[in-house]
C-alpha cells in the first residue's frame, strides 16, 4: 500500500467514497420516510428519531459488546419513536407535521441526555468489506471500503420498490396512503396501517442513526448530526416517493457533501460551505419548477399533507 | 376563534357561567396540557431518582427568584419573542413555517455587514440602518416562501427549512470568505463592530434593548392580527383559504405580507444578537434560536401577547440549567427533554377542544 498521487483524480475518487459513506444515513432515513409518506402521513421527528438511534445504538453496543446488537437496539428505539408518532396523529385535530417537531425536539434531548456518559467509551465498529483488493493504490482501497449496512440499504431499496410494486401489502399502504376515502370502502383502516408504517419508518431511522454512531464519523457525540433526519424529508420529495430513486438521491446527497472535503484535499478550499448546500438548493429548485398551486406534485400520495 | 355566535345574538343580557366558559377554553386547554406536561417530566425525574421538588425549586430560583435571576431571564427572551413571532405570524393564515433560523442568521451577518461598512457613522443613524438591513434580509428570505408557496404551490415547511440550510452554508461561506475579519483566527468572524454600533442595556438593568424591541413587536403583530382589518382578513383565510378566496380577499398578498413580517422579526433578532451579544457575525448566530421558537409560538397557539409569557416562562427553564447542572447533577439536555415533552403535551392537547360539554355554548335552550 503506498500513497500515490492522484492529482485531481482524487476528486472523484473521494468523492465516490465520500458518496458511499456518507449516503447510508441518508439511504435509510429516506426509506423509512418514504414508507411513512407512502402511507399518507409525514414524519418530521426522524431527525430526533436519528440521533436517539445513533445514542441508543452505540450505548448499547458498547455495553454489550457487539455492533449487531446496538443495530438492533436502534431500530427497536426508532420503531418505539415512530408508534408514537403514529399513535398521536391518529387523533382528531392533531397535525403530524406540528408533532414530528415537537418529537425531533423531544428525541434529540432524551438522546443528550441518556448519552452523556457515552461520550468517550469506545464502541465495537461495525464491519466493512473492502471492494478495493485489486487496486494497490491506497485511495482506491479506501473509497472501495463498503460497510455492510449500506449493502444492506441496496438489498432493501430493490426490496421495498418490489413491494409497493407487487405485493398486496404495498398495494394496501399505496391505497391508504392515495385515498382515505378508498381504503376504509376496501375495508381497511388507515390509522392502523400508518400506524405500521410510521413505526417501521422510526425503525430504518434508527438504524441510520446507527451507522453514523457505530461506523461514519464512529463515535457519539453531539454534533454527530448534521441535520440528515431533516433531509431526509425533502430527499423523499426530491425522489418523487419512490425507493429507488431515494437510492440515487441518497448518493447524491452524499457526493455533494463530499465533494467540499475532497476539493479540499487538493487544495481547493474556497466554497466549501456552497457545495455542502448544494443538495438543499436542488432539492429547492426542484420543487419550485415542479410544483404547481393548482395540483398536487406528481406521484405525491394523495393523502399528504405537504402536498395537498 | 369563532365560537358559536347565536346565543350572543339573541341573548346579549344573559351572563353567566355558561357564557364565560367558551371563551376560557383557548386558556384552560393550553394550561391544563402545560400542566399536564410538567407532570409528565416529573414523572420521568422521579424514575430517575431525581426529586423533581427540587428541579422546580431551583428553576424558580434561577429563573425568577429574585432581581438578578429575572435580569438573567429577560436578557433571554428577546430572540424568542422575535422568532416566535416568526411562526406565528404566518400560523394565522394556516402556514407552518420553521425555518425562522435562516432569517435570524442572514437578518445577523446583513446587520454585521452594514455595521462594518458604517464604521464611524453616529448611532442615531448606523444603528436604524442596520436594524433596517436585518429586518428587510429577513423579511425578504421568509417572505419568499410566502410568495413560492402562492405562485408555485411550493410547501411552505419543506422550503422554509431548505431555505434555513441554504442560509447558515451562506453565513458560513461569507464568513469564512468575503467577509471574513483577518484578524479572528479561531472562528472565522466579519470585523467587530464600532462600539458606536453595539445596541446598550436598559437603564439600570442587565438587560438589551432587544427586550423592548421584541415585546413591541408582539403587541404589534397582536394589534395588527386583532383589530385591523388586514388582521381580520387573514383570520378568515387562515380559517378556509377557499373562502376567502370566494370572498375576493387579496390571500396572496395576505400571505406574502404575513410571512415577510414574521421574517423582518426573525432578522431583527439577528440584529440584536450581533449587535447586542456577538459583536459581529459568525457560526453562534446559529443557535437554534429559531427552533425554540416554533415551541413557544405553538404554546401561545399563534397569539403574539401569549407569545410574552410563553417566551418568558422558557427563557426562564433556559436560565437555570447551569445552576441545574451544578446543583441535581443531571445534564444540560435536562431542559430539552422539558421543552420535547411540554411541546408533544400541548400538540396532543389540540385534539380535546371541543371535547367538554361545559366549553361549547348552550344555543338549544334558548326558551
Amino acid at each position: 500500500m503506498n500513497e500515490t498521487d492522484l492529482g485531481l483524480w482524487a476528486v472523484p475518487l473521494a468523492m465516490i467514497g465520500g458518496a458511499i459513506r456518507v449516503s447510508t444515513p441518508f439511504l435509510f432515513v429516506s426509506l423509512g420516510e418514504c414508507l411513512t409518506e407512502r402511507s399518507g402521513r409525514i414524519n418530521l421527528g426522524l431527525e430526533g428519531t436519528l440521533v436517539f438511534g445513533a445514542m441508543s445504538g452505540y450505548a448499547v453496543a458498547y455495553e454489550s459488546g457487539s455492533a449487531w446488537i446496538g443495530v438492533l437496539a436502534a431500530a427497536l428505539a426508532g420503531m418505539l419513536f415512530g408508534f408514537f408518532h403514529g399513535w398521536v396523529c391518529k387523533l382528531p385535530k392533531v397535525n403530524d407535521i406540528a408533532i414530528g417537531i415537537a418529537l425531533m425536539l423531544l428525541g434529540m434531548g432524551l438522546a443528550f441526555f441518556f448519552g452523556k456518559p457515552y461520550v468517550q467509551p469506545q464502541a465495537p465498529d461495525l464491519p466493512a468489506i473492502s471492494f478495493g483488493w485489486w487496486s494497490d493504490i491506497s485511495q482506491v482501497q479506501a473509497a472501495l471500503q463498503v460497510n455492510v449496512l449500506f449493502l444492506i440499504g441496496i438489498v432493501l431499496t430493490v426490496a421495498m420498490g418490489w413491494m409497493f410494486r407487487t405485493t398486496r401489502i404495498g398495494l394496501i399502504v399505496r391505497v391508504v396512503g392515495d385515498s382515505t376515502d378508498a381504503a376504509r370502502s376496501m375495508g381497511l383502516n388507515p390509522n392502523v396501517v400508518r400506524l405500521l408504517a410510521t413505526g417501521a419508518g422510526g425503525a430504518l431511522a434508527g438504524v441510520g442513526g446507527a451507522y453514523l454512531s457505530l461506523y461514519y464519523p464512529g463515535s457519539w457525540n453531539e454534533g454527530l448530526s448534521s441535520g440528515q433526519g431533516l433531509m431526509a424529508v425533502a430527499l423523499v420529495i426530491f425522489a418523487r416517493w419512490s425507493p429507488v430513486n431515494c437510492f440515487w438521491a441518497a448518493l447524491l446527497f452524499g457526493g455533494a457533501g463530499a465533494l467540499g472535503p475532497a476539493l479540499q484535499s487538493v487544495g481547493i478550499s474556497s466554497g466549501y460551505y456552497l457545495f455542502y448546500a448544494a443538495p438543499y438548493v436542488l432539492t429547492l429548485g426542484l420543487l419550485i419548477a415542479t410544483s404547481s398551486p393548482n395540483r398536487a406534485l406528481e406521484s405525491a400520495p394523495g393523502e399528504l399533507s405537504i402536498t395537498k | 376563534m369563532s365560537t358559536g355566535t347565536p346565543t350572543e345574538l339573541r341573548a346579549p343580557e344573559r351572563r353567566g357561567i355558561a357564557d364565560i366558559a367558551p371563551r376560557l377554553e383557548p386558556l384552560i386547554i393550553p394550561i391544563g396540557a402545560l400542566l399536564g406536561g410538567l407532570l409528565a417530566f416529573s414523572v420521568f425525574l422521579v424514575l430517575l431518582g431525581k426529586s423533581p421538588v427540587d428541579f422546580f425549586g431551583l428553576v424558580y430560583k434561577a429563573g425568577f427568584g429574585t432581581a438578578f435571576s429575572w435580569q438573567n431571564t429577560l436578557s433571554r427572551v428577546a430572540p424568542l419573542l422575535l422568532t416566535a413571532l416568526c411562526v406565528a405570524l404566518p400560523a394565522r393564515l394556516g402556514l407552518v413555517v420553521i425555518g425562522g433560523e435562516g432569517a435570524v442568521v442572514l437578518g445577523g451577518l446583513a446587520a454585521a455587514v452594514v455595521g462594518t461598512a458604517l464604521s464611524g457613522a453616529p448611532t442615531a443613524i448606523g444603528i436604524p440602518l442596520m436594524m433596517l438591513a436585518a429586518m428587510l434580509i429577513g423579511g425578504v428570505w421568509i417572505g419568499a416562501v410566502g410568495a413560492l408557496r402562492i405562485r408555485r404551490g411550493v410547501n411552505e415547511t419543506i422550503s422554509s427549512l431548505l431555505m434555513a440550510y441554504i442560509a447558515i452554508a451562506l453565513l458560513n461561506h461569507l464568513v469564512e470568505g468575503p467577509f471574513r475579519d483577518p484578524a479572528s483566527l479561531n472562528k472565522p468572524s466579519t470585523a467587530p463592530l464600532d462600539p458606536a454600533l453595539r445596541v446598550g442595556e436598559l437603564p439600570g438593568m442587565d438587560v438589551h434593548w432587544g427586550f423592548v424591541a421584541g415585546i413591541i413587536a408582539c403587541i404589534v403583530a397582536w394589534v395588527l392580527i386583532e383589530r385591523t382589518t388586514w388582521g381580520f382578513a387573514a383570520r378568515i383565510a387562515g380559517g378556509n383559504i377557499r373562502a376567502a378566496q370566494v370572498q375576493g380577499l387579496p390571500v396572496g398578498r395576505l400571505i406574502v405580507c404575513f410571512t415577510a413580517a414574521g421574517g423582518a422579526c426573525a432578522g431583527l433578532a439577528g440584529f440584536f444578537e450581533v449587535s447586542a451579544i456577538h459583536g459581529s457575525a459568525n457560526g453562534s448566530l446559529v443557535s437554534g434560536y429559531g427552533y425554540t421558537g416554533i415551541l413557544i409560538a405553538f404554546l401561545a397557539r399563534h397569539n403574539p401577547l401569549a407569545i410574552i409569557p410563553v417566551a418568558i416562562l422558557l427563557s426562564g427553564f433556559e436560565a437555570s440549567s447551569g445552576l441545574i447542572q451544578r446543583r441535581m447533577d443531571l445534564p444540560d439536555a435536562t431542559i430539552l427533554v422539558l421543552e420535547g415533552i411540554v411541546f408533544v403535551a400541548i400538540l396532543v392537547s389540540e385534539t380535546l377542544y371541543g371535547r367538554f360539554r361545559i366549553f361549547t355554548p348552550r344555543a338549544e335552550e334558548q326558551p
